[in-house]
């Protein structure tokens, strides 16, 4: 999923300091599922914002509402009711989410409450980990399917650096070596002459390096 | 012969070869590279500038280089891929050669996070593996990484590569060298050794895959200082093995005796490494103890160094 | 001037921290009328949500009391709650509410007196803080 954390208060407080009327915009998927920005975030959140604007002496209404998703264009519209009775948007979805909406309600400020991170997912409840970079050109399958450009620090086709030391990276020991999972992982699978394959300089275009990604499929769109 | 190169043709005459390094200032002073320079000429056949060491920036290595190479040195322009993509590598290679500059060593550098700027990204367009084949097919088929020719005069590097045989997992080191050489590399400097006996394992393994024939093995040295610094290197620097009997060693004399026992480790260390087969040189790191590179040199009998 | 007198709402569990609080009723111990009880099944029920909306509606001070460390009938509801109301401290000192305001207290079945002892202690606690600054800013 993607993951998200919610943003200093402090910071979400600047962005709707001069509104008297938001509309709290929550999302069903990742952001609920990292406790980020689902039905109960939103809940704590607008408690949060009513008491500190109290403290402030500058009250707020705050309207809560949960989507299915923010990234869909069909949830989306449901809002349409409710938009007129908001001076501005307050989004705990990830990136896409707020995108989605400050397309369709061009002329409604529309905040993030929360900063993306990574696509990862759950090593257990409570915590996340970045596992892929949407590189665009999947090579889970010549690794033992653990990714080293999402992984590994240096994201190192050919690893480990000379830094790997105890199955830990360099940069902390919280952070492990994404090449000695991968070589463990060979090993367990018969594979290990694999390894002495080169993977070649790698193609960054599908990765993004060719501007923002598109996916048109000819056959869904009309 | 592959190139020009000074250093191949030191190992290529049978010589044990000699390197040390150079690493240029913080600030822009080409007084202080010639400087620091200086203490190692006639000493070495080859200089390494290093780039970025530590991801501290510092003047480019490829600067460093061509102010060494005006001092009529031989430099070895170390480049790390932390810090840009394929096309500046190559443009930079191109430039160099154009310089005069025909050795190098390819790396993929200490994470940012180490250095003075944390907040940068790490590029790493390519891994230090994909930059050994991309110098490699610019030197043998005179290709850019792209595929297009390269118009004029083409690079001719003298291809080197760092080697850890003391980083995990241990079973990977050997394989990682090959690795290294299947892609291109004619010479390897390796991470200082203290450890002999791991050194003299990790050799065998690499003599069982008959790499020593394919490629010259350079073992690197670092004289200690004192016992603290035998610490911090023990325990603050990632990939180092050094024995608990060396940092006990150094504890044991006196404060102002430390510098000379460090020095006696240092060449009873190269003596060992002498007799070691498939070791091709020494590459002396001395780090902020450049002036005593030389004595080094001399005292193991290394010098004079061969005129080829 | 009259003395504040301080609301302050009581997440009690079930087992023990509610059972506790019968315990001091039944030995008369006398404890601030201040201290509003919630019981709740268990002290890992409570929600993150309940604490923050306690101090919204005019709380000024709440405690969340579970079990004694291992002995949560629920295994580790307790640990739940401790990390719940750690979290929710950090939130309240981002609102501008005085973290101390919030508290986890562990107790038995059996602890009446401690029971009486906290209710006690924490009334004076807040007593001295003053009223919550939402209660004085709305006043």
């Amino acid at each position: 999923m993607i993951t998200a954390e919610r943003k200093p208060l402090e910071e979400i407080l600047a962005y709707i300091k001069p509104f008297k009327r938001i509309l709290l915009l929550g999302c069903n998927e990742c952001v609920t599922v990292c406790a980020a920005g689902g039905r109960k975030e939103v809940g704590l959140l607008a408690s949060a914002l009513q008491m500190s604007r109290l403290k402030e002496g500058n009250s707020i209404d705050i309207r809560e509402h949960t989507l299915e998703r923010q990234c869909d264009p069909e949830y989306v519209e449901e809002l349409v009711p409710m938009i007129d009775s908001a001076d501005a948007v307050l989004s705990m979805a990830c990136g896409c989410g707020v995108q989605q909406l400050a397309m369709r309600f061009k002329e409604k400020p529309v905040f993030p409450a929360v900063n993306t991170k990574f696509m990862g997912g759950s090593e257990r409840h409570g915590v996340w980990t970045e596992r892929c970079q949407g590189c665009g050109d999947c090579l889970l399958g010549l690794t033992g399917g653990i990714c080293p450009i999402a992984k590994c620090a240096k994201q190192l086709m050919n690893g480990p650096c000379g830094g790997s030391a105890n199955g830990v990276c360099e940069i902390s020991d919280d952070v492990e070596c994404a090449w000695h999972l991968i070589w463990e992982r060979l090993k367990a699978l018969g594979l290990t002459d694999q390894y002495m394959e080169i993977m070649p300089a790698k193609d960054w275009r599908p990765a993004g390096g060719g501007g923002p990604r598109k996916i048109i499929r000819e056959d869904l769109a009309e | 012969m592959k190139t020009q190169s000074n250093l191949e043709k030191v190992l290529a005459a049978g010589h044990l070869a000699v390197t040390s390094e150079c690493g240029p200032p913080r600030g822009a002073s080409a007084e202080t590279v010639v400087e620091k320079a200086k203490y190692l000429e006639g000493v070495v056949d080859a200089v390494n500038i290093t780039d970025n060491q530590t991801a501290m920036v510092r003047m480019s290595s490829f600067a460093g280089s061509v102010l060494v190479k005006q001092q009529g040195m031989h430099p070895l322009l170390q480049m790390v891929t932390r810090d840009r993509n394929r096309l500046a590598m190559q443009a930079d290679i191109l430039g160099a050669y154009a310089l005069g500059i025909d050795t190098m060593l390819c790396l993929s550098g200490d994470h940012t996070k180490f250095g003075d700027h944390p907040m940068a990204a790490n590029v790493h367009d390519i891994d230090s593996i994909q930059l050994i084949q991309m110098v490699k097919q610019m030197r043998d088929e005179a290709k850019f990484q792209g595929g297009a020719d390269i118009k004029g005069v083409v690079p001719k590097m003298f291809i080197g590569a760092a080697a850890n045989p003391f980083a995990d997992p241990f079973e990977l080191r050997v394989m990682r060298l090959a690795k290294k050489i299947a892609a291109g590399a004619d010479f390897i400097q390796t991470q200082c050794i203290f450890n002999v006996e791991k050194f003299e394992k990790w050799m065998e393994g690499v003599r069982d895959m008959g790499l020593h024939k394919k490629c010259y093995i350079m073992a690197g040295i670092t004289p200690m200082k004192s016992v603290g610094a035998a610490r911090y290197m023990k325990n603050k620097v990632p990939g180092m093995d050094v024995p608990q009997e060396l940092v006990e060693r150094m504890g044991s004399v006196e404060k102002e005796n430390q510098p000379e026992e460090g020095i006696a480790i240092c060449l009873e260390t190269i003596e060992r490494l002498k007799k070691v087969e498939g070791v091709a040189g020494f590459h002396i790191m001395a780090i902020d103890w450049e002036e005593k590179v030389e004595e080094i040199v001399r005292r193991a009998d290394l010098y004079p160094r061969p005129q080829v | 001037m009259e003395q504040f007198e301080p609301v302050i709402v009581a997440f009690c569990c079930h087992y023990c921290a509610y059972t506790a609080a019968d315990m001091a009723g039944s030995q008369r111990l006398v404890y601030p009328s201040n201290v509003k009880i919630i019981r709740v099944p268990c002290s890992g029920k409570v929600d993150s949500l309940h604490i923050l909306k306690a101090f919204e509606k005019g709380a000024d001070g709440v405690y969340v009391a579970g079990c004694l460390d291992g002995d949560c009938h629920f295994k580790n509801g307790n640990d739940k709650a401790t990390r719940k109301v750690k979290h929710m401290m950090q939130y309240l000192e981002e609102i501008g509410i005085e973290p101390e305001r919030l508290e986890m207290v562990k107790m038995s079945a059996g602890m009446g007196q401690r029971f009486a002892q906290v209710a006690t202690e924490m009334t004076e606690k807040i007593r001295k803080l003053g009223p919550s600054p939402i209660k004085a800013a709305a006043a």
